[in-house]
């Protein structure tokens, strides 16, 4: 079965918001901030530019972006639209320039004066937590937006304990690169009175809300259109600044707007995730079992909660889920979300759960080399097992089904373990180094209003919501109000109407991506599409289902009861049938033909869904690496790679490995290549995709993807949500086999991503502190 | 990230490339691939381009008996497809398809690319190895400069006022001479953290190592025994003293691989 949207995508016919074009319409550019942190003191703009650039004082009515948690001890931070005194991000906004195009507005920015009073910058985590800190928030008195603590029991277990192993691990701040970046096109509609707002988002809805919210309008005056964007990962899954910039200078110059992100705007000022630094310690028994786990976490949150997931979305989440997909005795954590003079931390495919992964898997490597045992052996004692399914974790994380051992145990069979310990044997003839890694993780998705509600942010979900329409020549609309931006959801989606009602997905349309003509929904993002909406069409087609049956069996002169859909049609257990088209064109263009008692409701449905439990599906997945360690150039190559992922049951098994391949490809980048540094004045050192690496198709191996399905319990159809599965384990796994290949060396990397340098950097180490046998391996390869 | 306003010249005559580069702020293109970036970036803002991507003068070739003579805006992907005679014996189009990626390749011309004088770009360190000349053309007339002594730092050359690079010197190669080259990359296209050369013609006397990607110019050890290692070190200290510890190892690795890995040709 081919994906429904490829044909446009593939032919060149996907419109996406840099396609539109508006009679009238104008270029925005944004004058921004060269330092990270300052106060602007006076800023002038241009002579007769008064109709042209707009500052701060001139947003009348406009208000800041504020994501609030209800996490005890949050402290609130207010993203303002437009800087109007204090200067937090080198990037931030300070003024917009309206021009024909995006040259002359770019020019209008370039001679905009200003004064600024520069501060010293929080370039660190680390630094921002110490005592005497520059203070990105002066009123907080501290760079603290929250911490999450887990308390447990360490000290009994401590005691008792043969092995304990400490270390220290961080993960490097990256930006998520969608091949399109961020844009809006926006438009006051005067007879309707309505804005009308073109954004490439992952949540329609969610960004109406924030900007009825930031605009003073209310929700009727705005329609918000995501159109075909091209790739989300969660950069998509916020409100910006420019969404309601843009927005406020359509209204106020009565024309269209357009502001498309470039390049540069989207590395250097807006899209910034995954950074966090771990302290963890470790107990173990004799072998190598997992007792206790001591950690503390600090994810760098940047100068401003990000609308609507907040600034603790991923340090709260840590203290959570750091325990994985294990069972042990103890557990204690502190997660610390630190402000820093950086951009937001946003949302990126795995949320909190690729660094967790690295941190945990690394962990228990270091534990089985401490004990000189098989690091996948030391693993299978202390996955839950099946027999305990359905299992409540350390943390009360409700673990919905499935066989984590016998998946670990098959991606070791399939990287093929015992050979590549042989190989390991005898020297390479090229000099480098082979290692092996394995990384196991459970990943929470599709989680609801329970899970939510705790964390209080400004979006909550609840039941997801679908529209089910029959048209009067019989064909099927779907309406729902996630967005689909390659998760091929106009085609799974399709699959799960064809499944109940056997009409041809050819003749089933999904509506997506506008709010004027789908329900409210909190839109895509963990994972929840295929699990939330899925179940939500699923119930909506068999509540349609019940209607055309009715209206059926009265066209075949039999009870609805005894009246099946098969392929499209309604059929009478005497073989007699009615097409759907024919029912379709009885209820709208021929009621006379109907009794006067057919369900007025007709052969449209509203459906709301939310699975049994909305604790979340629980998808799992082991990966494995072989990686070829060059220890004088520091390179790693992927020599082979390996998932055995369990989605539950697959709607569209290839859909499903297409979106293993493209998380597996940027848990590459993060393990090898990604990375955004900031030197100490907090200014950002890769604003262009020459510094700032991506892998690209060289640097991909050829995974192989076996799959398992254990449907979850809760969920329509036993589905789980397992979009960002690909993205969590590669640093972990990658990491594992490299730290594998550089045990004749003892050395170790404990931070990503594994850059030549940090390589060789580890070599030395290695070399300065080994003892005498080692440091003789250590001088064999140098 | 869009250039400021700028003047477009097709230049179709060579000697008004010269007089134009010579007053005022002007500055030539040819394939954009290094200019391109600049000027979106605005780190480049020059009052006019003057294209010379199409001058028949520049998009030429001449083969002689002691090598070719490659026009400055025969581009990366014509060299690597062997669409002129090749006297390198395999050398010029194998480096030309290591460029970044086929798209800069596409547009990106040889002679662009020295008189840019990025120090990790690969014909600055590959010709310097060679022994390849520039051909420069100004108001005044023309003169022929080895490429080694042409670069004489990162993105800065010996071009005079008005003076532009018409066209590349590559010398014919012998048989039976090597050729090594290495690049320190991590990724396909990524511009080199390090580049090795070496060649050697034994019969012309010639033996010749390059350690590029710097951060300066080219670092050229000549003479035989150049190949053995004995003087590396020291000669990096000299020509990149601002390198640390890694990064000259890293060098020194990068050279020593190219040497392991060269070939007869």
């Amino acid at each position: 079965m081919r994906r429904k949207e490829d044909d446009r995508y593939m032919r060149g016919r996907g419109e996406f918001v840099g396609d539109i074009r508006l009679a009238g319409m104008q270029e925005v550019a944004f004058l921004r901030s060269p330092v990270a942190h300052a106060r602007l003191q006076a800023i002038h703009k241009p002579e007769g530019g008064e109709g042209s650039v707009f500052i701060a004082a001139d947003l009348d009515g406009v208000k800041a972006i504020r994501a609030v948690s209800a996490l005890p001890g949050f402290k609130i931070s207010e993203q303002p639209v437009l800087a109007a005194d204090k200067l937090r991000i080198v990037g931030e906004l300070m003024a917009a320039c309206v021009a024909p195009n995006r040259a002359a507005a770019e020019d209008l920015a370039d001679s905009i004066e200003y004064e600024l009073e520069e501060l010293p910058a929080v370039h660190d985590m680390l630094q921002a937590l110490q005592d005497g800190a520059p203070l990105v928030h002066e009123e907080w008195g501290d760079n603290i937006f929250q911490q999450t603590f887990v308390d447990g029991d360490i000290e009994s277990v401590r005691e008792r304990a043969a092995v304990r192993v400490e270390r220290e691990y961080r993960t490097s701040r990256q930006s998520m690169a969608p091949m399109e970046g961020r844009g809006v096109v926006a438009v006051w509609d005067r007879r309707l009175e309505q804005l009308l707002v073109y954004t490439s988002t992952q949540m329609p809805h969610i960004v109406r809300t924030g900007l009825s919210e930031c605009l003073g309008l209310a929700h009727e005056q705005v329609r918000v259109v995501a159109p075909d964007v091209g790739g989300g990962f969660g950069y998509k899954g916020i409100l910006l600044p420019e969404e309601v910039c843009v927005c406020w200078l359509a209204m106020k110059l009565g024309r269209p707007m357009r502001w498309l992100e470039d390049r540069r705007e989207q590395l250097s000022a807006n899209a910034n995730c995954r950074e966090h630094h771990y302290r963890v310690t470790a107990y173990a028994d004799e072998r190598g079992r997992l007792l206790a786990l001591d950690a503390d976490a600090v994810v760098d949150a940047g100068a401003y909660s990000a609308y609507p997931f907040s600034a603790c979305l991923e340090a709260a989440q840590v203290a959570s889920i750091l325990p994985g997909p294990y069972d042990f005795q103890a557990y204690r954590c502190r997660a610390t979300s630190a402000a820093t003079n950086k951009p937001p931390i946003l949302p990126y495919r795995g949320v909190a759960r690729t660094g967790v992964c690295f941190a945990m898997e690394l962990t228990l490597d270091a534990i089985a080399r401490e004990v000189g045992r098989e690091p996948s052996d030391i693993r299978l004692e202390c996955l839950v097992p099946p027999s305990a399914m359905p299992f409540d974790n350390i943390t009360n994380k409700h673990f919905d089904s499935g066989d984590y051992p016998e998946c670990l145990r098959r991606a070791v069979k399939a990287i093929g373990l015992p050979e590549v310990r042989k190989r390991q044997q005898s020297a390479e003839a090229d000099g480098r180094l082979i290692g092996v890694g394995v990384s196991i993780f459970c990943e929470q998705a599709a989680h609801g209003t329970s899970v939510y509600a705790g964390w209080g942010i400004p979006m909550v979900p609840g039941h997801e919501q679908a529209v089910a329409r029959l048209t009067p020549d019989g064909a099927l609309e779907l309406r729902v109000g996630i967005h689909s931006h390659g998760q091929g959801l106009e085609t799974t989606l399709a699959q799960v109407g064809e499944e109940i009602l056997g009409i041809d997905i050819e003749r089933i349309r999904v509506i997506h991506g506008d709010t004027a003509l789908t329900p409210y929904s909190t839109g895509t993002w963990g994972s929840r599409c295929m699990v939330m909406a899925g179940g939500a069409v699923a119930e909506a087609c068999k509540q349609l289902r019940g209607r055309i049956a009715v209206i059926g069996a009265f066209l075949l002169g039999v009870e609805a009861a005894e009246v099946v859909i098969e392929d499209a049609r309604v059929v009478a257990q005497d073989g007699r049938s009615v097409s759907l088209d024919e029912v379709g064109r009885t209820w709208y263009l021929r009621p006379q033909a109907l009794p006067d008692d057919v369900n007025p409701g007709g052969l449209e449905v509203t459906v709301g869904y939310k699975a049994l439990r909305d604790s979340g599906t629980f998808s799992y997945a082991a990966h494995a690496a072989v990686v070829a360690v060059d220890p004088r150039l520091g390179t790693v190559e992927i020599l082979d790679y390996v998932v055995v992922e369990d989605g539950g049951v697959l709607v569209n098994p290839m859909i499903v490995d297409g979106q293993v391949y493209g998380g597996v490809a940027q848990g590459i980048g993060t393990a090898l290549y990604e990375e955004m540094p900031y030197d100490h004045n907090g200014q950002p050192l890769a604003s262009t995709l020459a510094d700032y690496l991506l892998p690209g198709a060289t640097e991909i191996p050829d995974v192989q993807i076996e799959h398992m399905e254990t449907p979850s319990p809760y969920t329509a159809f036993g589905q789980k949500g397992i979009g960002e599965g690909g993205a969590i384990g590669p640093p972990a796994a990658i990491a594992n086999a490299v730290n594998d290949a550089l045990r004749p060396l003892g050395a170790e990397v404990c931070e990503v991503p594994i850059t030549p340098r940090r390589l060789l950097r580890a070599i030395e180490a290695a070399r300065a502190s080994a003892p005498v046998d080692s440091a003789t391996a250590v001088e064999a390869v140098s | 990230m869009k250039p400021c306003a700028f003047d477009y010249e097709h230049i179709d005559e060579l000697s008004r490339a010269c007089a134009e580069l010579q007053g005022g702020n002007a500055r030539l293109v040819a394939g954009a691939q290094s200019l391109g970036p600049m000027l979106n970036l605005r780190l480049a803002r020059p009052a006019a381009l003057l294209d010379i991507s199409r001058l028949p003068e520049l998009r030429g070739f001449a083969e002689s008996d002691d090598g070719l003579l490659v026009g400055a805006a025969v581009t990366h992907a014509e060299i690597e497809d062997g669409l002129l005679p090749d006297v390198t014996r395999g050398v010029l189009p194998r480096v030309a398809r290591g460029i970044a990626y086929r798209a800069v390749r596409n547009r990106g011309t040889i002679g662009g690319s020295l008189a840019h004088a990025d120090p990790a770009a690969d014909w600055v360190s590959c010709l310097s190895a060679l022994g390849g000349e520039v051909v420069l053309v100004g108001v005044d007339g023309g003169r022929r400069m080895r490429v080694r002594d042409f670069v004489v730092g990162a993105f800065h050359t010996a071009l005079r006022a008005g003076e532009l690079v018409a066209a590349v010197r590559v010398p014919r190669l012998a048989p039976g001479s090597r050729f090594g080259y290495f690049k320190a990359c991590r990724k396909t296209g990524e511009l080199a953290h390090a580049i090795g050369a070496v060649f050697v013609d034994s019969e012309g006397g010639t033996e010749r190592v390059v350690m590029g990607a710097t951060g300066g110019r080219p670092v050229v050890l000549e003479g035989e025994g150049a190949m053995a290692g004995t003087g590396w070190e020291e000669a990096l200290e000299t020509s990149a003293p601002g390198l640390d510890e890694l990064d000259r190892r890293l060098h020194l690795e990068t050279l020593r691989r190219a040497c392991e890995l060269s070939e007869t040709l």
